[in-house]
């Protein structure tokens, strides 16, 4: 018992530290205010665009409905941030170890009573924390601003902020595995690298979905096991167009509309995709020679 | 002394690193609780890479050891050890009182017991004035400083100090010699890892030469100079003869100027022979006196006897 609350504090002493760190080093806030800019540039875009859209809606041109046209331009918006969750965890993780390593402050660090694992869970917590405030800060600004202006909500809110969540824990368990085997600069490299080929690989599976071919599809479907975030995105992505009530006008081709859509099991494979990865993490820092 | 009478106790711990370079061929050492022991050896000698196995931040490739009565690499064994790492590198966006808060937090101090004691080390250190300003402002003495109230936190059994005093100023070289005092005061053991010999002369009880990582000798100072003195004498008058005739009791015999010799006597209680025997060569004696070897003559000494061939790559 007393070795569980033992390694309870140590774990909390470093994702304090982490969460401060991000915090001092302004990494945070360079999101937060980019996210800010975003919002408000979403909010402002949406306004006029609504109104416009309203106009067109009485003069008697418009065939879709109010809520199919909010509900498209509020999973732009999103896509958009799902995007900056992915770019402020890596920016924000990359050298979390890597760093710490090269500057020598892990020797203070590490020859505390401390255990290796303790350090790695408690770094990825803390980092987990603060990208779940950035995520629902974001997110939350985004459809509240379209609920504001066109009355229009999704009734699968909770759960898409909880994919997008699940997103960046993805890339942030890929990047501290990075960070605990390379320099942070490579690291850096390698998970855009990663990122940008699920990316590519999301959309090589919704052209096979399309065009139903096999291959394609299952090009799409390895690059998400690899790398699931894209593939989360179109999972988030499908809960806000369920929400708001499908359509098939959604079929139509674009960056946040889902053809194919991945199954509930992925997301309990991203889970496991995160765990696994966490494990090696401890695995790879408890052989490090510092 | 039984095992759990040392602070810290090695047994051929080795460290290669990349499957050939050898850090550390064999170290093993005995520190008894409460001395102050000093780990001498040249650049590259494997000091910082020994250190670090007995804290746990480097793996021994083989061999083990105990800290404080439980195996390295233990992080139970660390809660009363304190450690000033070379180069004092921390977390530079943190204040300075912030950083002993957390490294405290880390040590499992209670919040109580950190409020009443980082201000005193603080003060202790000479930083109170600056004990709201971030690292990154601060200079390299007084890094050291917050470095060594770092390591005094935990009111340490056992401190490390790797390389204190390298790059400091007179005063924060008096600084690190007054907090080991102190410490030792307190029965804190004291592993002092210096190439600055002098430091070393002056607050070690017990030193070890160590070379690829090895021990060559290990012992107090008394215990190292094996019995040799230096003496220095003042006579009248020097001749080429009387310098022959010395030379039976030692060696090293120079002539510093006219009426001044100094020499290596063997042993220092043949010092009240010689003199007898100056004074029967109708010499006049004013002075003889004795004075034992520098650590750095010493350390000259040792080092010089150690073949070459003792380096290692491993095949």
């Amino acid at each position: 018992m007393g070795v569980i609350l033992d390694s309870l504090h140590q774990v909390g002493v470093v994702s304090r530290l982490t969460f401060r760190e991000a915090q001092r080093r302004k990494m945070m806030w360079l999101g937060l205010i980019l996210g800010g800019v975003f919002v408000a540039l979403y909010a402002v875009g949406f306004y006029f665009a609504y109104r416009d859209f309203q106009r067109t809606l009485s003069s008697g041109y418009g065939a879709w409905p109010a809520e199919l046209f909010a509900n498209a331009l509020m999973t732009a918006g999103l896509y958009v941030i799902s995007f900056l969750v992915i770019v402020v965890t890596v920016l924000t993780s990359v050298g979390t170890i890597s760093a710490e390593i090269d500057s020598g402050t892990i020797h203070t660090i590490a020859a505390k009573p401390i255990r290796r694992w303790e350090i790695v869970v408690g770094k990825w917590l803390g980092h987990a924390l603060m990208m779940t405030v950035f995520t629902i800060l974001m997110a939350a600004g985004v459809m509240l601003s379209t609920r504001i202006i066109s009355g229009y909500g999704t009734s699968t809110a909770v759960s898409t902020v909880a994919v997008l969540v699940l997103e960046s824990v993805v890339v942030l368990s890929l990047t501290m595995l990075g960070s605990s085997l390379m320099s942070t600069l490579a690291n850096g490299v390698v998970v855009f690298m990663v990122y940008g080929l699920a990316f590519v690989g999301g959309w090589v599976e919704q052209f096979g979905a399309m065009l139903e071919s096999k291959v394609a599809t299952q090009i799409g479907i390895i690059s998400s096991l690899l790398m699931p975030s894209e593939a989360l995105w179109r999972y988030a992505s499908a809960l806000v167009q369920e929400g708001g009530g499908r359509s098939t006008i959604m079929q139509a081709f674009g960056p946040f509309v889902v053809v194919s859509r991945p199954t509930d099991a992925f997301i309990v494979y991203s889970v496991l995709y995160t765990l696994v990865l966490l494990f090696f993490t401890v695995r790879v820092f408890n052989k490090r020679d510092f | 002394m039984t095992a759990a009478g040392y602070a810290i106790e090695t047994f051929e711990l080795r460290k290669i690193f990349n499957g050939t370079k050898v850090a550390v061929e064999g170290l093993t050492l005995q520190v008894k609780r409460g001395e102050v022991f000093g780990f001498l050896g040249p650049n590259g000698a494997g000091k910082t890479t020994s250190i670090k196995m007995i804290l746990g931040l480097v793996q021994p490739t083989s061999g083990g050891g105990q800290l404080l009565g439980m195996p390295i690499g233990d992080p139970q064994a660390r809660k009363r050890v304190g450690f000033l790492p070379e180069h004092f590198r921390f977390h530079e966006w943190m204040r300075a009182d912030e950083f002993l808060d957390l490294h405290g937090q880390l040590y499992g101090i209670s919040r109580a017991d950190r409020r009443a004691r980082i201000p005193k080390l603080i003060e202790r250190v000479g930083l109170t004035e600056s004990s709201t300003k971030r690292l990154k402002t601060f200079s390299k003495g007084m890094l050291q400083r917050i470095g060594l109230a770092m390591a005094m936190l935990p009111r340490p059994e056992v401190v490390f100090l790797d390389e204190p005093t390298s790059g400091l100023d007179p005063f924060g070289r008096r600084l690190v010699r007054d907090v080991i005092r102190e410490a030792c005061d307190e029965g804190t053991t004291v592993f002092l890892n210096s190439h600055l010999l002098s430091e070393v002369e002056v607050t070690c009880d017990r030193v070890a030469f160590i070379r690829h990582g090895r021990v060559i000798k290990a012992g107090t100072m008394d215990d190292l100079s094996g019995g040799l003195v230096r003496v220095e004498m003042r006579l009248d008058p020097v001749s080429d003869e009387l310098i022959e005739g010395l030379s039976r009791w030692g060696g090293n015999i120079t002539r510093m100027n006219k009426r001044i010799i100094s020499m290596t006597l063997t042993d220092e209680e043949s010092l009240p022979e010689v003199n007898t025997w100056l004074v029967g060569q109708g010499v006049r004696v004013y002075a003889l006196s004795p004075q034992h070897l520098t650590l750095e003559e010493l350390f000259v000494n040792i080092m010089q006897d150690q073949p070459e061939s003792a380096v290692g790559e491993v095949q």
